[in-house]
């Protein structure tokens, strides 16, 4: 996780239009519920997505996410709650009335069509003039690199070039959202680390919103302006994917999103600028060195990213945040390794380290005692 | 993960060679070159060679012979007298096929009693189908059942169930007479209507389970994905749904034009002294007339008819459809 670079970290702030008030949404769920029968699969969200964003619904499978994007799409009808689009309600709108398309996560190429004719289809429905349809698609099929490939059908085309032409057709009809349903999923991973930043340079070229549903956190993080995270039925999180990797406001959320360590704890002291939380479980006190809005004596979580505790053998002096423990195992990741630490109190730590050298001399290894130590601000106090 | 794929493959072999009978049969064969590949094609091989091929020598072998008063009631195509091989073969029969207008209106009538029979079998079968397949799992079953059920009692029987359906005081006639619908009954029986009835219904089942195992196969994303560019239900049923199940309508119309172009009961049955399916004609020439040879042509000639159209289409849908 902690070399994912996010592309759309760069953005100045005032494409920031989310912490912007002045701006309105263009996409307003209000409200939405889906009941399946008993099963509740998406239970009272509410969410605005602005005008050119890119965001992700991520969460695990299962937990609605796709559900609401194909109440987004017109497939599925909300039991409750509203859908508006651009100030248009969706309501009762089918999936050929809507201002979106979709790209699905087979892509549903039509395989008895090429290339050319499953981009053109949605422009033949709009009864566009067949000069205007070719011209269409020969734009698109540039921007998506696929010009040599008008004539092919869809069992003689790649993987990638298949994702790309069901992109290519979602995105040829010029729609206000475009929603996409594991885009990559299907991908291998060099291709999919690949086609993640074509993805983000076709959506901010043609200024579209997307909607991307994964449950690939890194995903995720490399694309999205902003993330959703789901869990049985609710966002539990929105932010962008710094804030949701950094400020996790959940265990749930923390867990979810890269790896973590959790000390339960109790607090000890309480003050405006820092907070103590005594940890049985570590047989440590954990130094907060920001005020937290917990009362003394809670039960709180503290949760700390493994890249973010520094591991030594020798004893470091004079810090507030030191365990010591031994080496159990390491896993060689190539850019980093991964160690786990066991405490004396038997509670195993998480622990990466860059491999800043090639050779392993003088590196920690197994069953060496080493001292953890990290700073007051590097972890996160969760309540919930 | 190799290594427990390797492991698989190597089962089947093994299994094999532990049966006990097997192993001895296997190990023969295997001298001769031939391994148990060779020996599951070979049973199909022989099934065709002996009850397809051979037949099919014996017939055209007739087909080229002539007719004689004789046990049985052909000349042998060839002769051994005298250390002279004499081989005489007599193409009389397909000239004489050529030069009748009977077996020329024959073909022509049973090609278009069992084109139109295909079509209606189509236009009545399609929705079936579609519906199958379209049906919840449990209901699927159900009534793939039905399409399937009338298999079980004997097809004569059922033809002529459709006599006492379809005869002047009939089941059809009683009904419409009793509400007062006709004063007087429709002639239905021995007509091409009544031929058309029997056959659709006869063959309307291997128009329907191909086009459900077509149709059941459908991608159901596809659907959505037409309706999401723009796509109305018809629209999406015109350009994705009846391309795609065209592999389907080919082989349920095959399966149902075929066996209508050589029917014989149906027509024996239903139809009319107007009638005049091939399927008749042949057995008038075997029967009534006892020459072999001219019904052996007859036979011939339809085959031919059959066949190369059916290979020509085939061969169109190879080179069009590599989707499939």
């Amino acid at each position: 996780m902690s070399e994912q670079a996010s592309i759309t970290e760069s953005k100045p702030p005032e494409s920031k239009p989310w912490i912007d008030d002045t701006q309105q949404p263009f996409i307003r769920i209000r409200n939405i519920t889906k009941k399946f029968g008993e099963f509740i699969a998406v239970n009272n969200v509410s969410l605005d997505i602005y005008r050119g964003e890119l965001f992700c619904l991520l969460g695990g499978s299962g937990c609605g996410k796709s559900t609401l994007l194909r109440m987004l799409s017109g497939f599925e009808t909300p039991t409750s709650g509203a859908i508006e689009i651009d100030g248009q309600d969706m309501a009762g709108l089918a999936p050929h009335a809507r201002p979106t398309n979709m790209m699905f996560q087979s892509y549903a190429l039509f395989p008895h069509m090429s290339v050319e004719k499953n981009i053109a289809y949605g422009l033949h429905r709009d009864g566009l003039k067949r000069k205007e349809v070719n011209q269409r698609v020969s734009e698109i099929l540039t921007l998506v690199q696929l010009s040599d490939f008008a004539k092919r059908k869809p069992s003689q085309l790649s993987g990638g070039q298949r994702q790309r032409v069901a992109l290519a057709r979602a995105l040829v009809k010029k729609p206000k959202v475009l929603l996409l349903d594991e885009p990559l999923a299907a991908l291998d991973k060099k291709l999919r680390e690949e086609t993640q930043f074509e993805l983000v340079n076709i959506q901010e070229t043609l200024g579209v919103t997307f909607i991307v549903v994964t449950h690939d956190q890194e995903e995720a993080m490399t694309l999205s302006t902003r993330i959703g995270v789901m869990n049985a039925g609710e966002i539990v999180q929105i932010g962008e994917p710094r804030e949701i990797y950094e400020y996790p406001g959940s265990r749930f959320v923390a867990d979810f999103i890269g790896s973590v360590n959790v000390f339960e704890g109790q607090v000890t002291e309480e003050d405006t600028d820092f907070v103590i939380i005594r940890s049985p479980e570590i047989k440590a006190d954990i130094f907060v060195s920001h005020g937290v809005s917990c009362t003394s004596n809670q039960k709180v979580a503290y949760a700390i990213r493994p890249e973010k505790i520094r591991m030594s053998l020798e004893r470091p002096k004079g810090v507030k945040n030191l365990l010591s423990g031994t080496v159990e195992e390491i896993a060689y990741m190539g850019n980093l390794s991964v160690y786990q630490v066991k405490l004396a109190t038997g509670k195993i730590v998480r622990v990466t380290q860059p491999n800043l050298v090639r050779t392993d001399q003088n590196s920690i290894t197994w069953e060496d005692e080493v001292s953890l130590t990290w700073d007051g601000a590097a972890g996160v106090v969760l309540t919930s | 993960m190799s290594g427990q794929a390797k492991l698989s493959e190597k089962l089947p072999e093994k299994s094999i060679g532990r049966l006990p009978f097997a192993a001895p049969l296997g190990g023969a064969l295997a001298r001769l070159g031939l391994g148990p590949r060779a020996l599951v094609i070979a049973i199909p091989t022989v099934w065709l060679l002996v009850f397809f091929l051979i037949p099919f020598v014996v017939v055209a072998k007739i087909s080229l012979s002539e007719v004689a008063i004789a046990r049985p009631p052909y000349l042998p195509l060839w002769e051994w007298q005298d250390g002279i091989l004499s081989l005489s073969l007599n193409f009389g029969n397909y000239l004489f096929l050529a030069s009748d207008p009977l077996y020329y209106s024959a073909f022509l009538e049973s090609l278009t009693i069992a084109g139109f029979s295909t079509l209606f079998a189509l236009l009545i079968g399609y929705p079936m189908a579609y519906m199958i397949a379209r049906a919840p799992g449990g209901m699927r079953n159900i009534l793939l059942m039905l399409v399937i059920l009338p298999f079980w009692s004997s097809f004569l029987l059922r033809v002529y169930a459709w006599i006492g359906i379809l005869k002047t005081n009939g089941v059809i006639n009683h009904a419409l007479m009793s509400i007062g619908l006709i004063d007087e009954p429709i002639v239905m029986m021995q007509t091409d209507f009544a031929v058309y009835v029997g056959i659709v219904y006869t063959y309307l089942p291997f128009m329907i389970l191909p086009l459900y195992a077509n149709l059941v196969k459908l991608d159901e994303t596809l659907l959505e994905a037409a309706s999401d560019l723009g796509a109305g239900s018809f629209t999406t049923f015109l350009t994705v749904t009846l391309p795609l199940s065209l592999p389907g309508i080919f082989a349920g119309s095959l399966l149902v034009f075929i066996p209508a172009v050589g029917e014989f009961v149906i027509p024996a049955l239903l139809g009319g002294p107007d009638t005049l399916m091939i399927g008749k004609v042949l057995w008038n020439e075997f029967f009534s007339n006892r020459d072999w040879p001219v019904a052996s042509a007859v036979a011939i000639a339809m085959l031919f008819v059959l066949v190369i159209p059916v290979m020509l289409l085939q061969k169109a849908q190879q080179s069009d459809g590599g989707h499939s």
